[in-house]
Parts: structure tokens; C-alpha cells; sequence
């Protein structure tokens, strides 16, 4: 008997796993980001949302080594005197947070909508799929920019920014799920003709088992390495709404709305509140991205070309 | 061919309703044209009265169906903060907008096919690897960021370029335009080449792997074997036949482009439609922000549906296909 651990070394995903540097290299900086993400709690110098221990006297101080840098903060600090590494820290939490609970929604709503449309076929397939291609023509930026405006102007600012992160998970979730969709949909056409489908019908399963417990597994690895990439456009956009102020307020920053805040203050020449939250952004999006490359060239699922 | 542009066109019809019910409904919760007509020194029976008259107590459906008719005639409300109909003011702000994604369009068609076909002709050359590198890492940097880097650079340290607004601009039949004053188009580099990097990396692989695909087609391998120069089987036999996913993709991801000249307009207070936007959001101008949402709509739909039917014409297999 094979554990399961060792049926995972012997697996042709470990295999390249292990010969692509590219691969360990992104790997371990996104589990060092995650874990960092993670436990910035503990690992943290400071709180930043506790205004107890904030002095505004601290701020713009730049990071420890230049001239006027002080050893308490090792990046410096932000205007509202915030440690910028704990800011970082908090912020790159909150931007995991919404990335995968944005991906988490719209791959549920996709892989719903996917699987109902591939297996039914005819008119329902057909309303569904131009549902999904009507809302990506229009860029899901777009719709996630539109959509977070109407609502923080239907609930306030005040309002807004106390439920920011479950809204935004809604709203990039919502903007997102065609993707899901209509890859989901490709390959349950493509699964199900097959034999093993035909064999479950006759035995006289229901749809909905079938759907779910018998086609769903056999589409996983192309929804894995969609999910990769998902991650990385679902924390871009949020920094894209956080920095038109349509995402997380900056009493509680993400990375995105840290990149808002300083980039008010680059002219004056407080260049590192924006460079630092920049650089960690791209890094943890970049090896998202190589992750993600590798692993649609490991498991070459038949990607819907659209 | 013919029933296929007719399904298209109503295909984009029904959009264009669907866009237009949620522009009104937001229109309907948000807005108050009472506060935007008469401000607050009114009393609350002229008010009503004037509620009365504007026809604001009728049912949501018959509204909308005023909403519709006003929209199809150009009339789509009153912007409050500039109190001038939203239509006029998004058509001044267009101009500005139209301009930036034209620059950035050229740069993209400029660079991404040169480099492009290099780097599917010679796979292997360092140049070619190089390209493709760059293009990951540009796909995971921000627009917003390259465009922060962009000012940090040429404006803040070098001094060469200006960093904010559109500069002088030449009034030419109502089209306020920056092409033609030197102090315009420097203000259009940095804008134009920000927005264009969030594209370029895409069209990029895109033209290298349909290129590639092609150039492993027989016709190519015969076209080598008549031996014809090389320069005709790339440029005259493989080209063309990349072109037409290209067009179409094309067409689609220059209209996504829209929905970033909003970043881009904010970080460069560029006075287009999408800096507007933010604004009317931040001024809870719900009239112009629901105009934004349905010029924007039709935009999409429009530039959709021309691609689609371009794509149609050229390639006869799609009509086919979708019957």
C-alpha cells in the first residue's frame, strides 16, 4: 500500500516539479509571501491599525539606512507614521484575503454555471455561455470598477469601507466568473460522451450526481491552472480598485491602497511608501504568474481558446 | 451572412436594454433629480409638486420607458455638478480619451509585430527569449505602477517630461486635440506608453504563437520547397494568415483598453472620460456616472459587434458555425 505522500513524489507533477527552477524558485517566495501573510499578526514589529501606538510625529521617516532613517523601522514609515513593514505585512493579508476569496466565489458561480451549461447543451447552454461572453466583452476591470462605484455610492463611504473586504470579494468574484465558466464548459463537453458518463446514466444516477461527482473531477486540472492565474488578475484588481480609492480604506490598507497613499507623496520625495507595497505587489504576482505558466505547460489541459 | 449580422446586431440591441435598465435602476435608487433641479432652499410641497410634474411617482416601468426614449433621442440626464446635460459634458471629455488610446494603440501595433515575428521566426535567439521574459513580468506589473515608475523617471528625476494633464491643446472643429502643439504630445508620451504596456506583453505572445502555428503549416513547407525567399514566405505567405486572429483579438482588447485609461487618466490627471468618471463617483454625480455607464456600454458593444462581423466576413467557417 501507497501512502498517499509517496504516490505524490512518484507523480509526474513532482517529477518537473523538482527538475524546474524556475518552479521551486516561484514556489518557495509565494510560500514565504503566504506564510508571511498568514502570520503578520506575529510577525509584525507593529500594529498597524492599533492608533494607540501611532504618532504622527513618526512619519515619512525613510528606511533604516539612509541618513535621517531611524533602526526602529526597518522600511521607514508611512504619512500616518505607521512601521511599513507591519503595514506591508497587514496589507499583503488583506490582498491574499480578497485574491482568494474572489477566486473562491467565482469558481464556485463558474463551475456551477460550467457544468449546468456543458451537460444540459441546448437553449439553457446557449443563454448561459452569452451571458458569460457578454460580461467578459466588456473587460472584467471594467465591470469591477463600475460595479464597486455604484455600490459605494448606494452604501456610502463610511459604510463602504467598514464591509470593504467582503464587498470586494463579492464585487471581483462577480466580475470574474466567466473565466471559470466557460473553460469548465469545454471540458465537460469534451468528458461528457465518454463511456464512463453513458455507464453512470444507464445505472440511472441522476444528473445532478453525475454533474458533480462524476464529470466535476475529470475537469479539475484545467479549473487548477486557471485558479492560479485567477489569483494573481483577483489580487491585481483589487489593487487597481484600492488605488482609485474604490477598494480598502487606507485606515486599513492593502497593498494597493498603500500604493494610493504614497503615491501622493512621491513629488515631495517620499519615494519608499510607494516603491516597497509596489515591489512586493509585482513579486507576489509575478510568481503567481510563473507558477501558474508552469503548471499549464505540466499538465497541458486543452485550454478553451476564446 | 446576412441573418448572422442580423442576429448580431440584435444580440447587441438587447445588450444595449440590459445596460440601459441597470444604468436606470442605479439612476432610480441614487439619484434625486429634484436635488439636482432646485438644491435645498425649495420647500417640501413645491417639491413634491415638482415630483408630480417630472413624472417621479410613476411606476419603475413606465420610467424606464421615458428613460429609453430620452437616451435613444441623446438626452441622457443633467450632471449636477456641471450643470450641463451629461451628454455634452462626456463628449467634451472624450477627445481626450479617444487621443490616448490611439497613441497607445500605434505603440502597441508598432512594437508588438516587429517583435512578434522576430521572436517566432528565431525562437531561440536571445533577443526572442528575452522578449518573452520581459512580457511575463509585464503582464504582472499594474498599469498603474508602470505609469508611477514612468513619472517617478522622466518627470520627477529627469525633468524631460511633464507629469500631469494634457498640455496645449488646438481646438479643431470642436475637437479639443494635442497632436498638433509639441507641448501636447510631449504631454501624451508618458500616458500613451503606460496605458500601452498592459496590452503589449499579450499582443505580443499572441502574434509569436499564432506565427508559429502557421509557420509548421504544409503550405509554408511548400512554399519553402518552391523556393521562394524568405522574406516573401514570412512577410507575404505567413503574415497574412496571422493577421486574422490577430484582428480580432485585436479588436476586443483595444476596446478593454478603455477600461484602463480610467487608471491611467487618474494617475496622469489626464481630463478624459475616465478621469471624469472618478469624479462624478467621488461627487455622487449619479446622472453623469449612469451617462458614463451607458456611452461606455455602447462603446463595448459596438466595437464588439463590428469585430464579430469583421471576423464573419473574413473568415466564412464562423456563420457557419454558429447556426
Amino acid at each position: 500500500m501507497q501512502t498517499r505522500l509517496q504516490k505524490f513524489k512518484e507523480s509526474y507533477l513532482f517529477y518537473s516539479f523538482k527538475r524546474d527552477k524556475v518552479a521551486i524558485v516561484s514556489f518557495t517566495i509565494l510560500a514565504v509571501l503566504l506564510l508571511a501573510a498568514l502570520f503578520a499578526p506575529m510577525l509584525a514589529p507593529y500594529n498597524p491599525y492599533d492608533t494607540t501606538i501611532i504618532d504622527i510625529m513618526d512619519s515619512e521617516i525613510p528606511p533604516s539606512w539612509m541618513e535621517e532613517g531611524e533602526q526602529r523601522f526597518f522600511l521607514g514609515t508611512d504619512i500616518q507614521g505607521r512601521d511599513l513593514v507591519s503595514t506591508m505585512l497587514y496589507g499583503l493579508r488583506i490582498s491574499v484575503l480578497i485574491g482568494i476569496g474572489a477566486v473562491i466565489l467565482q469558481a464556485i458561480i463558474g463551475i456551477g454555471v460550467g457544468l449546468t451549461a456543458g451537460y444540459m447543451g441546448g437553449k439553457i447552454d446557449a443563454v448561459l455561455m452569452r451571458i458569460a461572453d457578454v460580461q467578459l466583452s466588456f473587460s472584467t476591470l471594467m465591470v469591477a470598477i463600475i460595479v464597486s462605484a455604484i455600490v459605494q455610492l448606494s452604501f456610502g463611504v463610511g459604510r463602504y469601507e467598514q464591509l470593504a473586504v467582503p464587498i470586494l470579494i463579492v464585487i471581483i468574484g462577480i466580475a470574474e466568473w466567466p473565466q471559470y465558466a466557460r473553460t469548465v464548459r469545454a471540458s465537460v463537453l469534451g468528458e461528457k460522451n465518454k463511456e464512463y458518463v453513458e455507464a453512470a446514466r444507464v445505472i440511472g444516477l441522476d444528473s445532478k450526481r453525475i454533474m458533480v461527482s462524476h464529470i466535476l473531477p475529470n475537469t479539475l486540472s484545467p479549473v487548477l491552472v486557471i485558479s492560479t492565474v485567477q489569483v494573481a488578475n483577483a489580487v491585481m484588481s483589487e489593487a487597481a480598485l484600492s488605488f482609485l480609492g474604490l477598494g480598502m480604506p487606507v485606515s486599513k490598507p492593502s497593498i494597493g491602497s498603500l500604493i494610493d497613499a504614497g503615491f501622493e507623496y512621491i513629488f515631495s520625495g517620499a519615494w519608499w511608501i510607494t516603491f516597497f507595497p509596489a515591489v512586493l505587489l509585482i513579486i507576489f504576482i509575478l510568481v503567481i504568474n510563473l507558477l501558474g505558466d508552469w503548471l499549464r505547460d505540466v499538465l497541458n489541459p486543452k485550454l478553451y481558446k476564446g | 451572412m446576412f441573418a448572422f449580422i442580423i442576429r448580431r446586431i440584435i444580440q447587441a440591441t438587447v445588450v444595449m436594454l440590459v445596460i440601459g435598465f441597470i444604468g436606470f435602476s442605479v439612476k432610480h435608487q441614487l439619484g434625486d433629480p429634484v436635488r439636482d433641479l432646485v438644491g435645498i432652499s425649495v420647500s417640501v410641497k413645491e417639491r413634491d409638486a415638482l415630483r408630480q410634474e417630472l413624472g417621479l411617482n410613476d411606476p419603475f416601468l413606465v420610467q424606464y420607458g421615458r428613460f429609453l426614449q430620452n437616451a435613444v433621442k441623446g438626452d441622457l440626464g443633467h450632471s449636477f455638478f456641471f450643470k450641463r446635460p451629461a451628454l455634452d459634458v462626456i463628449f467634451s471629455k472624450a477627445p481626450a480619451t479617444i487621443e490616448l488610446v490611439f497613441a497607445s494603440s500605434l505603440i502597441i501595433l508598432l512594437v508588438s509585430v516587429p517583435v512578434g515575428l522576430y521572436s517566432a521566426i528565431y525562437p531561440k535567439r536571445f533577443f526572442s527569449q528575452f522578449a518573452m521574459g520581459v512580457s511575463i513580468v509585464g503582464v504582472s506589473i499594474p498599469v498603474f505602477l508602470t505609469a508611477i515608475v514612468l513619472i517617478y523617471v522622466f518627470s520627477v528625476q529627469l525633468n524631460w517630461l511633464p507629469s500631469f494633464g494634457r498640455g496645449d491643446t488646438v481646438n479643431i472643429m470642436g475637437w479639443e486635440s494635442g497632436f498638433f502643439t509639441i507641448d501636447g504630445l510631449k504631454h501624451l508620451v508618458l500616458p500613451s506608453i503606460a496605458l500601452s504596456s498592459i496590452m503589449l506583453p499579450l499582443f505580443i505572445r499572441l502574434i509569436r504563437s499564432e506565427m508559429m502555428e502557421v509557420l509548421e503549416t504544409e503550405y509554408i513547407k511548400y512554399a519553402w520547397a518552391k523556393g521562394l525567399s524568405r522574406k516573401r514566405i514570412w512577410m507575404i505567405h505567413a503574415f497574412k494568415n496571422t493577421l486574422l486572429p490577430v484582428i480580432t483579438v485585436g479588436g476586443v482588447q483595444l476596446g478593454i483598453l478603455i477600461a484602463f485609461t480610467i487608471l491611467t487618466e487618474t494617475v496622469f490627471q489626464w481630463q478624459g472620460m475616465g478621469f471624469m468618471f472618478l469624479e462624478a463617483v467621488e461627487r455622487s454625480d449619479t446622472a453623469l456616472l449612469v451617462a458614463y455607464l451607458v456611452v461606455v456600454g455602447a462603446l463595448f458593444v459596438v466595437v464588439n459587434t463590428v469585430v464579430d462581423i469583421i471576423y464573419g466576413l473574413i473568415n466564412p467557417t464562423v456563420t457557419i458555425a454558429s447556426r
